[in-house]
């Protein structure tokens, strides 16, 4: 095993462990706080796979994460108060995750790919200030909408249900979405080595060269954000139903800013990046976000070391740099 | 006289003041590698640029295997089959060698949306990418970095990325540059042989490559094509002499 397998593995493995471990040590809020962790990591992981697969610096993943957040308010919000979703046609809104799911994969896919279609004639600071624009558009018509709560946001009583599992248990509802973040991590791997990843890898690169051979490397990006948005999309709905809430900071910039500091501080095109910078953002804001409110300070100084000396993140400083695919 | 691939009618384009391509009409052959020399800043790169899309001439059009392709886009001509190398080298450099050769291989298969299988357990595409590194030599080297590359080894990369497309046409600008003897004695044989399989227009700086090669050379003088003809025609060609091969043979 080299040493990035080895770092991935002990992650994983103190993901498996953190419930037991919370049990043994009589502290359930850990639970609480790992759940946490996982979403931000699966939104995270959506991210890089536009980020570092596909070198787009979207600076609007906040859309994803929001759309797929609302996808569950609004959709357990008609459920809870009895009220059809499309009153036309008596759709009813629903407390299943997997049809939440869904629906949050499916509109915050065609979220990116409509900004995708207007991002990807620009390039460089051009796109990253087209996917912040999009972000400030988005938040405001959120704001301004007075069905869904506004600004107050929507609050759900009960957190949804999952076949087979009773998501009320802190420890249930954390191994949920760890398998979720689990399959959407062996489908970025497998993605990397795909065929498709080949061309998105070289898209990233050298767009004349896929050109060259025929390819069209803005459809392949354009692909590949549409992937990423829709996996950033069912974070949202799974971090809105660890909080029981949905509310416009979902949508913020800021929240696109902390999708982007999670896969910096842990590594760009990293397979674990997103998961170890999100798991460190979780950890410094429970510890030091007590001790002081300017905790992001530390924040700050982290990502200001790991990008001056380690372009790797946090995983290219233990594993040295990323080894090519086969 | 054999039939015409590609050709170029009338091309004319200018940066401002500076015409970098003046009313060129050149044809490629089937079966013959036809040379395009001239100086440095003739317009050779900017010719390229022309036929294989991405530059669009303000005048002029290109044609290839029977069509118009002026307006069809660099990604259209390629699937046609017509397949360029680049003076400085277009490479994936954090990929290895094989992948680049593999991207190649994909484009030629024209089905890139596959997400889930492992692109290197096709068995076709790295036949393909396989069979392409080794006619140039670079089968040692396939799981090595391309940024790890010497600049020899990247230019006959460019070439192995051509050849998995099996093209109809190549079209490569100076792809001997910056060889050492040894590697440009190589693509050069490499080259011979495969103008049985495509039509090459060949621009290149290196003069023993272009002697040893070239059916026809067309001379490149401040955008405007000077000279077209054999070999022996070139050298004979007064206005040749004293533009362009007076200083350099
Ligand atoms: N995009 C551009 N904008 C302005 N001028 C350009 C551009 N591209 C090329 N030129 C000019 O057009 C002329 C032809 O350039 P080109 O690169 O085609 O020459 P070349 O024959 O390939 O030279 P070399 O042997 O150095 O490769 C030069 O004067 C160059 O400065
Ligand atoms: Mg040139």
């Amino acid at each position: 095993m080299n040493r990035e397998a080895m770092l991935n593995a002990a992650v994983l493995l103190a993901l498996v462990a953190v419930p037991g471990w919370a049990l043994w040590a009589g502290e359930p809020f850990t639970i609480t706080l790992a759940t946490r962790a996982v979403i931000f990591a699966l939104a995270a992981v959506g991210l890089n796979i536009a980020l570092g697969l596909g070198g787009m610096v979207s600076l609007g993943h906040a859309v994803y994460f929001g759309v797929g957040g609302y996808a569950m308010g609004i959709l357990a919000w008609h459920a809870q108060s009895y009220t059809p979703l499309v009153e036309a046609l008596a759709i009813p809104g629903t407390k299943s995750m997997p049809v939440i799911w869904l629906v949050a994969v499916i509109s915050s896919a065609l979220a990116a790919l409509v900004i995708g279609v207007l991002a990807l004639r620009t390039s460089g600071v051009y796109f990253i200030m087209i996917t912040l624009a999009f972000g400030q558009m988005v938040y405001f018509f959120a704001i301004s909408w007075p069905a869904y709560g506004g600004e107050d946001g929507l609050s759900i009583y009960v957190r949804n249900g999952f076949p087979g599992l009773n998501t009320l248990v802190p420890v249930q509802f954390y191994g949920l979405c760890l398998m979720v973040l689990l399959a959407v991590l062996a489908l970025n791997w497998r993605l990397a080595r795909s065929p498709f990843g080949l061309a998105l890898n070289a898209a990233r690169q050298v767009p004349q060269r896929v050109e060259t051979v025929g390819l069209d490397p803005t459809r392949v990006k354009l692909v590949a954000l549409v992937i990423s948005g829709a996996v950033t999309g069912l974070a949202g709905a799974l971090f809105a139903d660890l909080n029981r809430f949905v509310s416009t900071t979902m949508l913020s910039w800021q929240m696109s800013g902390e999708i982007m500091v999670f896969v910096i501080i842990g590594g760009v095109g990293r397979l674990f990046g997103p998961v170890v910078g999100a798991g460190l953002y979780v950890i410094l804001e429970h510890f030091l976000g007590d001790l002081s409110d300017y905790w992001q300070v530390f924040l700050g100084l982290i990502l200001l070391a790991v990008v001056l000396f380690g372009r790797g993140g946090l995983v290219g400083i233990v594993a040295g740099r990323a080894r090519t695919h086969g | 006289m054999a039939e015409v691939v590609l050709s170029t009618r009338g091309i004319t384009k200018r940066f401002g003041a500076v015409t970098a391509s003046e009313d060129i009409s050149l044809d490629l052959r089937a079966g013959e590698i036809h040379a395009v020399i001239g100086p440095n800043g003739a317009g050779k790169s900017t010719l390229i640029a022309q036929i294989c899309g991405g530059l669009a001439p303000d005048a002029g059009r290109v044609e290839f295997l029977g069509r118009d392709v002026t307006a069809r886009p660099v990604r259209a001509r390629a699937r046609m089959g017509l397949a360029r190398t680049f003076q400085i080298s277009a490479l994936a450099m954090e990929d290895t060698v094989l992948q680049n050769a593999l991207l190649g291989a994909l484009g030629a298969s024209g089905r890139p949306w596959r997400f889930l299988r492992g692109v290197l357990t096709e068995r076709s595409l790295r036949d393909r990418a396989e069979a392409a590194l080794a006619r140039v030599g670079l089968d040692d080297v396939a799981a090595v970095r391309t940024a790890e590359l010497s600049h020899g080894q990247r230019r006959l990369l460019e070439v192995a990325v051509a050849l998995t497309l099996a093209p109809r046409a190549f079209v490569m600008d100076e792809p001997m540059a910056g060889l050492g003897s040894e590697g440009s004695e190589r693509l050069t044989t490499l080259l011979g042989s495969l103008r049985r399989e495509a039509p090459i227009l060949l621009v290149e700086h290196d003069m023993d490559a272009v002697f040893a090669l070239a059916d026809r050379v067309s001379v490149l003088v401040y955008g405007r094509v000077i000279a077209t003809g054999t070999l022996d025609e070139i050298r004979a060609d007064p206005a040749v002499r004293e533009a362009y091969l007076g200083d350099a043979a």
